[in-house]
């Protein structure tokens, strides 16, 4: 996208759809055991990341943690790519050498993936930090989740960002649980975004289950940031609808409260105010959301015919320079 | 050439690098308006300018990722540690974002950094601050770990590691700051592959292998040895990973007889993994069970005589070497 440029709707719908249909192909992948290790699945949270790419250039920078299928799928990572990756295959979007928590596209600025809880959060702020220290007017997007914010690396990373005023909005994807234990369980606050207050970096709470309402907050974030370059923060309210993995059947919550959240579901709700205003009908709806199962049956297919990565390169991807030490 | 202080020779290598190329910047605690710790970056601030000298808060694990995030995104960062015992707040960056991120991209994201920083026992510090970290970094596949123990080391292999496209710890070694050796003139380019070891003198009865803060203690004992018509050969490992397997089967294959000094401890240090290779490859050549010297397996006590018992010192490594020389 180009600078000033806006998304169109639909066609973000349609990557939120894409992104809904891809988890639920990969959570019976993996019930079918070809998907191995862990595997941690966004649906609910379309809106968050479908939101912010709506808001940013595609040469800004996004990182996020181990939640990451949609990230790369919103970023323009293929859905044969990203399947093949948690299939553990070479035509993976990192060779499958990185599996489900470990997705990178160098190509569409997609920074990973990281598995260490906020272990990331610094890395952003050295992407911000390389950012200024070039003089570009790119910005970086960094994800965490609520459990994210009781870590070291999360405190001294927004410190850094502040000190040294850096291009970066720190997007806390609140879904209320790091992994089973609640957000009032973990954390003394009332809430999360007054985490950003200690730091002095500007804070705002948008609603994570409103497209909308994401992206407008993040495109007014990131053009003061590109005025002048500093960090901000966001808290977006969203629920996953899953467990913290597919090893979790979440017995840590109530079937009400998922009920309730799956009534103000993102994806509904985008339809709805699109074909409210008519600019989308049932069966353009119906046609995005048959295109979304078939690439994604296709991604399956894909995943399953292609090659395992070859043993004889096993140690190519150790040093950059090939060293065998 | 010239003599200079090991000090100086890190200074000129860091300058050096900055003026070569505009993506390298150094950060760390102290390193700009204090002029560093230990004085390595004396100057660099007013050359360079606070856009590439850079100061940060007292938080290793912030920064060390910091440098990790900008080197995935093309700059050259070089993190100092103030000491590498601080490195170990910064443990999960360097071992888990540093060396995995080529592997975990699929080859897509390099890191191109430079950790640097002294190491080891120093003098009297006391436990926390006596770390040698050397066989916890080396055992870490994607990284690199030398060593360097004279001035003209210290220069040449500082300035390899941060043209190197992968992460590579540079321990420099904390009580050799202000020794003096002999160095390249400036405008001379210096550089000194990772992976090189470097007899520092000759010998034929016995090979001492040594790195860092045991130089100048085997070169030290190997005088003393002389008198007594023990002829040593020293070979300064210089990096431990890579490590030059070579150059220390030349010399035990000379010699015949071996005695590692290191000094970091004795459990899984980089002794053990050396005496390894060498059984495996050339057992034939010995003529005596290898010998290693270490640490004393304690935490570092503070009591300036406890502290000596714990270190390699001149009496234990004089035992070993006549131990393995049967004399």
């Amino acid at each position: 996208m180009q600078p000033g440029e806006q998304r169109d709707e639909v066609e973000m719908l349609s990557l939120m759809l894409l992104i809904r249909r891809f988890e639920e192909r990969a959570s019976q992948q993996y019930q079918a055991q070809k998907i191995g290790g862990f595997c941690h699945l966004y649906i609910g949270q379309e809106a968050v990341v479908a939101g912010a790419v709506a808001a940013v250039r595609d040469d800004d920078y996004i990182i996020t943690a181990y939640r990451d299928h949609a990230h790369a799928l919103a970023r323009g990572t293929s859905a044969d790519a990203c399947m093949a990756e948690l299939f553990g295959k070479e035509t993976g979007c990192s060779r499958g050498l990185g599996g489900s928590m470990h997705f990178f596209d160098r190509k569409n600025h997609m920074y990973g993936g990281h598995a260490i809880v906020a272990a990331h959060v610094p890395l952003a702020v050295g992407m911000a930090f390389a950012i200024k220290y070039r003089g570009e007017d790119r910005v970086t997007l960094c994800f965490f989740g609520d459990g994210a914010i009781n870590q070291g690396a999360f405190h001294e990373a927004l410190n850094l960002a502040a000190l040294y005023k850096l291009p970066i909005v720190f997007i806390c994807e609140n879904n209320l649980f790091a992994m089973g234990t609640s957000v009032k369980r973990s954390t003394s606050l009332k809430q999360i975004v007054d985490r950003a207050e200690g730091y002095d970096i500007p804070g705002e709470i948008v609603d994570g289950m409103n497209f909308r309402e994401v992206r407008d907050e993040i495109a007014e974030i990131v053009d003061s940031i590109r005025k002048e370059p500093h960090p901000a923060f966001l808290e977006v309210r969203t629920y996953r609808y899953r467990g913290h993995s597919m090893s979790d059947p979440a017995s840590y919550r109530t079937k009400k409260e998922l009920e309730k959240y799956r009534l103000d579901d993102p994806i509904t709700r985008l339809r709805a105010q699109l074909t409210r205003e008519g600019k989308l009908t049932n069966e353009q709806f119906d046609r995005l959301d048959k295109q979304a199962k078939e690439t994604v049956l296709a991604a399956v297919k894909f995943a399953e015919q292609s090659p395992q990565p070859p043993l004889e390169k096993l140690y190519d991807y150790t040093y950059a320079d090939g060293a065998k030490p | 050439m010239r003599e200079i202080t090991y000090r100086q020779a890190l200074n000129e290598a860091l300058a050096e690098e900055l003026e070569r190329d505009p993506n390298v910047f150094l950060m760390g605690e102290e390193v700009a308006e204090y002029q560093g710790a230990y004085k390595v970056s004396q100057g660099l601030l007013q050359r360079f300018g606070p856009r590439r000298i850079i100061d940060t808060p007292i938080s290793e694990n912030g920064f060390a990722g910091l440098g990790v995030g900008a080197a995935m995104v093309g700059l050259r960062p070089i993190i100092e540690f103030m000491t590498f015992s601080f490195s170990l707040v910064a443990f999960d960056q360097v071992v888990n974002n540093a060396p995995n991120m080529f592997t975990m991209s699929g080859g897509q994201f390099n890191i191109p950094i430079t950790f640097r920083g002294p190491n080891g026992p120093a003098h009297q510090l006391g436990a926390t601050h006596s770390h040698a970290t050397e066989n916890f970094y080396a055992s870490v596949p994607g990284l690199k770990v030398c060593t360097p123990a004279t001035p003209r080391d210290a220069k040449g292999l500082l300035k390899t590691a941060v043209r190197d496209d992968n992460p590579v710890l540079v321990l420099e070694a904390e009580l050799l700051y202000s020794s003096k050796g002999m160095v390249e003139p400036p405008d001379e380019e210096l550089l000194i592959p990772l992976g090189k070891a470097d007899v520092k003198r000759e010998g034929s009865d016995v090979s001492i292998i040594c790195y860092a803060q045991t130089v100048p203690l085997a070169l030290k004992v190997a005088a003393q040895l002389e008198e007594e018509d023990i002829s040593a050969e020293i070979v300064d490992l210089r990096s431990i990973k890579p490590l030059d397997e070579k150059a220390i089967f030349d010399s035990v294959t000379k010699t015949h007889r071996v005695v590692i000094v290191e000094q970091d401890h004795p459990f899984c240090g980089v002794g053990a993994e050396v005496c390894y290779r060498i059984q495996k490859n050339i057992f034939d050549a010995l003529d005596a069970p290898i010998i290693r010297v270490s640490q004393e397996d304690v935490p570092m006590p503070y009591n300036e005589r406890l502290e000596h018992a714990v270190l390699p010192n001149a009496e234990k490594l004089i035992a070993a070497v006549k131990q393995v020389c049967y004399a």
